[in-house]
């Protein structure tokens, strides 16, 4: 267990509670959650741990600030639609898209690296943020290419796709979610509650691609634990820390910091490519657009710089925020008599306004992040009992 | 007369737009501990800096072995074999001390008989040796800093002003470690402030002033001249006491 976790433990009995029911929300998820759009979503919380836990790791572990990682993710999505596109759906374009999407990554990153990271790190943030814009332009308008504004359909193997059934048996479900939710409307109803709760799930290629995506998570975040556990990452924290000292040490730290770059921007390709596949549509939007990577850089923040257990958190909880509380803005404006203030201002059109108060809020109130902050209560305990 | 090990020729720098060094002169001879003097700007800390390859050389030459290193890199230098101590404890704090050991053995791991030898040089590292050295006070951050100067063998160390911020009782535990280095032939140059330090410990030194050094000699010869430390250092004797 030290081994697979580097010695690095969440360090807080409700962060390992939380982060146990993630996993398991997770690793069952198809088989708890009923309907499209939450199996959409779960597959979105395996991407988009990956893409901000990449992006800690230079932001949280490193404190190089780069607005490129979208670019990184874009070129992983794009990287198989185009390779779809002109290839066919058969693993060989698959193939070609992957090694295609990460050989790009790779120089792109390392030319940014190489020569923007001499600089000052406002100049560095300024040069990715400049070419992360010229990137988006060129795919926006390479329509012949790219599919323009459109877009492009990403054709996966048959294996992976929605018609792909390895078993002719369904396997049972429980809907978790229905379940409590029918317990509390009705407490006298359990039994019918259960009943409605149980499904079924026939396994299809787009269950085997949601796994794909989840056992690349794992093994991404098993792998970033020990990079930043190992002697390389307490270099790249001797840096965040102060880089003339870890100069004065004798560490090539641009060396470092570049390695970090690309280390990042390949990890995010590989998200790109998952989110492609799980997807099956890519278009600029959804790929290479700013509020994406704000969208990233706030989970990143939420969650806890500089801990990759807060990527886990604060991804789960922007994605649960993002999907349901316009849901919950629904429930609670039923119950509100209608014209007044209070209706007016929990209507459901109004849940980005919410939105954004419930994020300006947690970091308000949790300035080192969700992670940090649980670890800071933990140790007040630990000191006050001991 | 010592080997030279370390030498400055005509040395000048610039920090931005300003002059700082204008041909500094300096020989640091091998196995001795030098100590470089002088009030407030004087450049003392540059001329460390400079010799790190943190400070671009305008002109002159720095030569360590009788070989220029002039315009090289830091991680180049500290390969060569100098080591240097920061001012302010150029500690990380929100390492652990074992960590920031770690880290300072760049070439591998720490060879546990020298680790040893430094404990007992420092023990409240010991104590605190899974601790982040951020807990640490200001005495066992200088502590942690030249602990880590020397966890691997160098041949030069250069330390900038170890002393500052400490209470004479850290100041005097120091000393004594300084001393031990001594008896081991490590070559230090120490720039600092506090002249009865100096004093103790110093076996040649050189005074700068104005981004130049105005005398160099053995501490001795410094030491015993009162006149020559109020003209050089503008100290009375008060500040001897």
């Amino acid at each position: 267990m030290n081994r697979l976790f580097s010695g690095d433990y969440p360090r807080s009995p409700v962060l390992s509670a939380a982060l146990l029911l993630i996993f398991l929300g997770l690793a069952l998820g198809p088989f708890l959650f009923d309907g499209i759009r939450t199996f959409s979503m779960l597959g979105m919380m395996c991407v988009f741990i990956i893409v901000v836990a990449s992006y800690d790791l230079m932001l949280g572990y490193t404190h190089v600030v780069s607005f490129a990682h979208t670019m990184f993710f874009g070129i992983g999505a794009y990287g198989i639609a185009i390779a779809s596109d002109h290839y066919g759906n058969g693993y060989g374009a698959l193939l070609i898209g992957i090694v295609g999407a990460l050989v790009a990554s790779l120089l792109l990153s390392l030319l940014l690296g190489l020569l923007s990271l001499r600089v000052k790190a406002i100049f560095f943030a300024l040069v990715t943020l400049a070419v992360a814009f010229a990137f988006l332009s060129l795919v926006t308008q390479l329509y012949n290419v790219t599919g323009g504004e459109d877009g492009l359909a990403v054709r996966s193997p048959r294996e992976l796709g929605p018609a792909f059934r390895p078993f002719d048996f369904k396997l049972p479900g429980f809907n978790l979610f229905g379940f409590i939710a029918a317990v509390l409307s009705s407490p006298g109803e359990i039994g019918k509650a259960f009943d409605e709760a149980l499904f079924s799930v026939r396994l299809s290629g787009r269950h085997l691609t949601y796994y794909i995506a989840f056992a690349t998570m794992i093994a991404v975040f098993i792998f970033l634990l020990r990079m930043v556990n190992s002697p390389f990452g307490r270099v790249l924290q001797a840096i965040r820390e102060n880089e003339f000292r870890a100069q004065a040490l004798g560490y090539r730290t641009v060396l470092y910091r570049t390695a970090v770059v690309v280390v990042s921007a390949l990890l995010a390709t590989v998200a790109g490519v998952l989110f492609a596949l799980l997807n099956r549509y890519v278009n600029p939007e959804n790929t290479l657009n700013f509020e994406l990577m704000i969208f990233i850089l706030l989970m990143c923040v939420i969650g806890g710089m500089g801990t990759l257990y807060g990527a886990v958190i604060g991804t789960v909880l922007f994605l649960l925020a993002q999907n349901y509380l316009q849901d919950l803005l629904k429930q609670l404006d039923a119950l509100v008599p209608a014209d007044t203030l209070i209706a007016e201002l929990i209507n459901p059109d109004r849940w980005l306004l919410w939105f954004g108060l419930l994020f300006i809020l947690s970091v308000y109130f949790f300035p080192s992040g969700i992670v940090g902050q649980l670890r800071i209560w933990s140790a007040k305990r630990s000191s006050a009992q001991g | 007369m010592s080997e030279t090990l370390l030498s400055l020729d005509q040395v000048c720098a610039d920090i931005d737009q300003y002059h700082i060094l204008h041909g500094v002169d300096l020989v640091v001879p091998k196995g001795e501990l030098t100590m470089l003097l002088g009030r407030n700007g004087a450049g003392k800390s540059t001329t460390l800096r400079t010799i790190m390859g943190l400070t671009t050389v305008t002109g002159g030459d720095i030569r360590f072995h009788d070989q220029s290193i002039t315009g090289q890199s830091t991680p180049r230098i500290v390969r060569r074999g100098i080591a240097f101590v920061p001012e302010n404890m150029g500690i990380f704090s929100l390492l652990t001390v074992r960590e920031n050991m770690i880290l300072a053995a760049v070439s591998g791991a720490m060879d546990p008989a020298r680790l040893d030898w430094i404990v007992d040089l420092f023990p409240p590292l010991k104590r605190f040796w899974d601790k982040p050295a951020g807990n640490l006070s200001g005495g066992q951050k200088q502590m942690l800093a030249i602990a880590r100067a020397i966890i691997e063998p160098r041949e030069l160390l250069l330390i900038d002003e170890p002393t500052k911020g400490l209470a004479p009782a850290i100041i005097d535990d120091l000393a004594d470690a300084f001393e031990q280095l001594k008896s081991q032939q490590v070559t230090i140059l120490l720039v600092e402030q506090n002249f009865n330090f100096s004093r103790r410990l110093g076996q040649s030194a050189a005074v700068m002033n104005d981004g130049r050094v105005v005398w160099s000699g053995s501490m001795a010869t410094l030491a015993h001249d009162d006149d020559l430390q109020h003209q050089l250092l503008g100290l009375g004797m008060g500040e001897h006491q």
